[in-house]
């Protein structure tokens, strides 16, 4: 396989010369965003199936044998409908928004390791570039609030700005303690750091076990997904930040939310249950270990919102507030100190 | 030229035009994205120096946080656009003196023989680590000034809650310890009726 890449890109050099690197760059970049865009498509499918099943129906079955075509349907709809600009709206930020919401979510994939030497951009600071390019996803919805012209869109976006910066920094300290954990900020030699003989007892999650469960919630904070979704929370704001929304503008949102669940989803994977490592010594590691624990993950995500009722707004700025970021900063002077003992074996 | 100067030209064009829109939007809301913009090019400005770290953190500070509050308020600001216009042409010259004096400064700095390194940016291996020879320099040579710039944010911080903080006497607030302690028992009460059969009802 690996042989095979070398001579494509030797026969490529040969035949285009200096203008065939970005060539090849596009299509790295291609074979990560294509399977994303698709796996976003089949978990909007997986979502409606799995809390069907949950709730005794059957979810989505006419389109196609299972309802497998009910993604293509969809697709299709919403790409004919028409996208309308409210009056009194900013055309230009209206039209902007989604894209700003969506751009991000794709960014980050740009450092994401799949396997041993598989990733687009090996870069030094690739952790603090994750956390740059999730923090800039805000803007979208933000931007969508506003330019919409609307109380609710507005109320929705006010309500999700809040929900994401507070979220942020228990994120952004969660991930300080894999960072003192790896003693790098290179995706790649955090999930190198958890390799061992012990398989999956290597894994950080042991040691940051309370930054492992922080940073799953406050996850699912950043993504506005159930029960944390005050940004839609349709029973009280019809649909808030993209209620002005219609069509394939409106689909943007859909994908850059399904597309921020899954770059949690790895990224949880990644710097907790050691990416693509085997949980056990006598399997090899592969990229299939990664699909499994970033499915996981995904199927927690719908779990979640299939289980939990919406939470109140002051409940939720009180986790984040008073119950996570005090215990983050704790569990890093804990690390910290723990570090420093012989009894750190991670 | 080679690709990484048309960079750099293009990212000070950018971050020029993004600056200049900012005082000269109509719209505060553009002007607050304006700002961000001339952010975001500046770090493509500073990731062409190899400065990855600072210029990371640029985005993830300033544009994902601070920028994300301001537009955050001005969006809900009552702004009345003449007002904020009036001033323009009666500071104009002010500012672009404090500009010209800042740019002067800039190239004086740059252009001097004295400063090291001259006007090339310096060229590192790619396994050299900026964030490991900023962290190693800032707690070793300049461990005190850095913890002085840190106690004054903190000043800063405990100064800026102390000014909003205004206790209401008459609030009601809840006391979340007291929520999660209730028990069945307190709340609910269970009557137990007899059952009652259609015909002896009425």
């Amino acid at each position: 396989m690996m042989e095979l890449l070398q001579t494509l890109q030797q026969a490529g050099l040969e035949l285009l010369g200096p203008a065939w690197l970005p060539i090849w760059t596009i299509v790295k970049i291609m074979v990560i965003t294509v399977p994303i865009m698709l796996t976003v498509a089949y978990l909007t499918l997986a979502e409606r199936k799995v809390i069907g099943y949950m709730q005794i129906r059957i979810g989505p079955n006419r389109v196609g044998p299972y309802g497998l075509l009910q993604p293509l349907a969809d697709g299709a709809k919403l790409l004919f409908k028409e996208i309308i600009i409210p009056s009194g709206s900013n055309k230009f930020l209206f039209i902007a928004a989604p894209i700003l919401g969506l751009a991000p979510a794709l960014a980050a994939w740009a450092v994401m390791p799949f396997s041993e030497g598989m990733v687009l951009t090996n870069v030094n600071a690739g952790l603090l570039y994750i956390l740059a390019m999730t923090s800039l996803s805000v803007y979208g919805i933000i931007i969508a609030g506003w330019a919409s012209n609307s109380k609710y869109a507005f109320i929705g976006a006010v309500r999700s700005v809040a929900q994401i910066v507070s979220y942020e920094i228990a994120m952004g300290f969660a991930l300080v303690c894999v960072l003192m954990a790896s003693q790098s900020m290179n995706v790649g030699d955090i999930v190198r750091g958890q390799q061992g003989s012990l398989g999956m007892l290597n894994w950080y999650f042991i040691p940051l076990f309370p930054m492992f469960l922080v940073y799953l919630i406050s996850g699912v904070a950043e993504t506005n997904r159930a029960p944390f979704d005050m940004a839609e929370g349709e029973s009280e704001i019809v649909a808030g930040f993209h209620v002005e929304y219609s069509g394939m503008a409106f689909a943007m949102f859909f994908l850059a939310e399904y597309a921020n669940m899954i770059l949690i989803s790895f990224l949880t994977a990644i710097m907790f249950l050691g990416g693509w490592l085997s949980p056990v010594p006598f399997l090899p590691d592969s990229f299939i270990w990664l699909l499994a624990k970033a499915s996981f993950f995904l199927f927690l995500f719908l779990w979640l919102r299939a289980t939990f009722p919406r939470y109140r707004y002051d409940q939720l700025m009180r986790l984040g507030w008073k119950v996570f970021i005090p215990l983050t900063i704790v569990w890093v002077v804990v690390v910290a100190v723990w570090m420093q003992t012989t009894l750190w074996v991670w | 030229m080679n690709f990484e100067t048309i960079m750099f030209y293009v990212f000070a064009a950018l971050t020029i035009f993004a600056a200049l829109r900012v005082i000269t939007a109509h719209n505060p809301v553009h002007a607050v994205l304006f700002l961000v913009l001339a952010f975001i090019s500046s770090a493509g400005i500073w990731i062409l120096l190899e400065a990855e770290f600072l210029a990371i953190t640029l985005v993830l500070v300033y544009v994902g946080a601070v920028m994300v509050l301001f537009l955050f308020v001005v969006m809900m600001l009552d702004i009345n656009l003449v007002r904020l216009r009036e001033g323009l042409w009666r500071w104009l010259p002010f500012g672009a003196a404090l500009a010209g004096l800042m740019a002067f400064e800039m190239i004086w700095v740059l252009g001097s023989s004295g400063t090291s390194g001259g006007k090339v940016a310096i060229k590192h291996a790619a396994d050299y680590s900026n964030t490991k020879e900023l962290g190693r320099l800032i707690y070793t040579e300049y461990v005190y000034p850095f913890e002085i710039a840190a106690v004054l944010l903190l000043v800063a911080m405990v100064a800026a809650i102390a000014l909003t903080l205004r206790r209401r006497k008459d609030a009601k607030s809840q006391v979340v310890a007291e929520q999660v302690a209730v028990k069945k028992a307190d709340r609910l009460r269970i009557v137990k009726m007899q059952g009652e059969s259609k015909e002896s009802g009425k």
